[in-house]
């Protein structure tokens, strides 16, 4: 396959995974749980890589969802004793995302793990960085792990999907017909941690933020169905890969930050022009009342 | 056997008691208020029984058994505020989510869990709104959705906080009648309530609470001026001039 697909395909399926996963987040508004796990991690890869001695992308994976949770859990429970979310939020997340910088600067010097790369990303190099899975043939790893990512995603949404919307509108209601909401949370930061991980190489930790949270703040904008709001999200994450890509070879600038950037002005359209809920139709609404 | 028996709840956030040594008992197939001055505990008394909040000592049972989700008797309806009305959902999709205690894991609700919601929308006049999207519905519509998706859970013990708050009139009316209808079905619902105004027309029984319980029994007998007196302490002089006066000749 040419170098160019493999980008959209990469591309495109971080788009995807994000997009729908994203969507769960704006309802329950956790995007700044987002953010924070998109840097946390960054200590999953470096202890992966410390006890793995590779960077193979099933530890990888581990070492992510193992980190994203100690976040979630971390914040959960200063914010039980008392502390705010949001602060709770800053120092559970710049902690360990110290400990991951240090961490690196100490053990993985000498190796492919740079604090650049994973905050930044470099999508231009994934179809150079090949390996090889069971009887598959070489491919590269980027599109693996996120393949793998997408089905766990989907699967575990597909399974827990009548749970994750109850627990997302009315958690107290949840909890009171017996449905662990805490449990169902740590599941979707699980969620959360291997996308994240899984889209580092191709977009970075800042960028996957972007990715996340747009798509679905898109949709959201867009339909008042849960169901459409996830399949929306996934091709608007799809179509920002796409359109980003093409826009980044055009002006020949960064692709990843390129994606983001329509992300961006993906939203800014929705929100001025969604036609129940964008800002242009609320101001005619709103003067149609003044008339009457 | 009774309903709800509590004893000696007591309940604290952080270090601050907000309920302490609540004790009462209710009887079956009768409509029950929960009346109280704001910060009396009312709220936390109702996620107590069913488990939401820990509590720091006492006694709860339904039905003469610790509450249990799974055994399905209890049903329940949150304040209208404690839910975000903008998600993504339409009417007959909240009132799906009654059914979700009867779905069971990795299962959807299926045919027959949505005529039962269609059903309870009827009950609460609401089946013409079932494919609304509930931000576009009115206070008192998105009140009677959330009675609708108690209906759905087809339980023996409601409990609910707050039910009239913000509502319209008709809407009050509306939802006192299916109070009454699950009453005369043998259920027995437990409401938070604010209007005095009301209590004695709408409860046969009330639980008179301020952190303690002050009295619970059969309105008639509880609902005293002075046992008024000792819930609202000083808060009440407006009340006596207005309708208790009255209703004391």
């Amino acid at each position: 396959m040419s170098y160019e697909s493999w980008i959209l395909i990469v591309g495109s399926l971080a788009g995807i995974t994000c997009g729908i996963t994203g969507c769960f987040l704006i309802l329950r508004k956790l995007s700044m749980l987002a953010d924070a796990i998109s840097h946390t991690v960054l200590l999953g890869i470096v202890l992966a890589f410390i006890v793995s001695q590779s960077m193979s992308g099933v530890y990888m994976l581990i070492g992510a969802a193992v980190v994203g949770l100690l976040t979630a859990v971390g914040v959960q429970m200063l914010h039980q004793a008392g502390i705010q979310e949001d602060a709770s939020i800053g120092v559970v997340f710049t902690f360990l995302f110290a400990v991951g910088v240090i961490l690196i600067t100490v053990f993985a010097d000498d190796v492919h793990l740079d604090v650049d790369h994973a905050l930044m990303g470099e999508i231009t190099f994934v179809p150079w960085d090949l390996v090889q899975w069971g009887f598959l043939p070489e491919l590269p790893k980027a599109f693996l792990m996120l393949s793998t990512v997408l089905v766990i995603n989907l699967v575990i949404i597909g399974l827990f999907y009548k749970e994750l919307k109850i627990t997302s509108f009315d958690p107290q209601m949840a909890a009171a017909i017996g449905i662990p909401v805490l449990l169902i949370h740590y599941l979707l930061m699980g969620l959360v941690s291997i996308t994240t991980v899984a889209s580092f190489d191709s977009v970075g930790a800042i960028l996957v933020v972007a990715m996340l949270i747009a798509p679905g703040a898109s949709a959201y904008l867009i339909t008042d169905k849960l169901s459409i709001m996830l399949l929306l999200s996934a091709l608007i994450g799809v179509a920002a890969a796409v359109i980003g890509y093409y826009l980044a070879s055009w002006l020949d600038v960064s692709i990843s930050g390129s994606m983001a950037t329509i992300n961006g002005i993906i939203f800014a359209l929705v929100f001025l022009f969604s036609p129940t809920k964008g800002l242009l139709s609320k101001k005619i609404s709103m003067k149609r009342l003044k008339m009457d | 056997m009774k309903p709800v028996v509590v004893e000696n709840l007591t309940v604290a956030y952080q270090k601050k008691p907000v309920l302490s040594n609540v004790s009462f008992e209710v009887p079956e197939g009768k409509l029950i208020g929960i009346i109280g001055p704001n910060g009396a505990g009312k709220s936390t008394l109702i996620k107590a029984i069913l488990g939401l909040i820990p509590k720091a000592a006492g006694e709860i049972k339904i039905y003469d058994k610790k509450y249990r989700a799974k055994d399905r008797v209890v049903g329940y309806v949150p304040q209208r505020g404690s839910v975000d009305w903008d998600f993504p959902t339409n009417a007959l999709d909240v009132v799906l989510m009654g059914r979700y205690g009867h779905v069971g894991w990795f299962k959807r609700p299926g045919k027959k869990d949505t005529e039962i919601a269609m059903e309870c929308l009827k009950k609460v006049g609401m089946e013409e709104y079932a494919s609304r999207q509930i931000s576009q519905l009115s206070g008192g519509q998105q009140q009677r959705v959330f009675l609708a998706r108690a209906l759905a859970q087809d339980a023996k013990v409601y409990f609910m906080d707050e039910p009239f708050v913000g509502v319209d009139a008709a809407t009050e009316r509306a939802i006192i009648e299916l109070l009454n209808e699950l009453k005369r079905q043998g259920k027995t619902v437990l409401v938070v309530h604010h209007d005095l105004q009301t209590v004695k027309e709408y409860f046969d029984h009330v639980i008179l609470l301020n952190v303690n319980t002050v009295a619970a029994g059969a309105t008639e007998e509880v609902f005293t001026l002075e046992n008024l007196h000792r819930t609202y302490g000083g808060k009440l002089s407006f009340l006596e001039k207005d309708q208790l006066v009255v209703e004391q000749k």
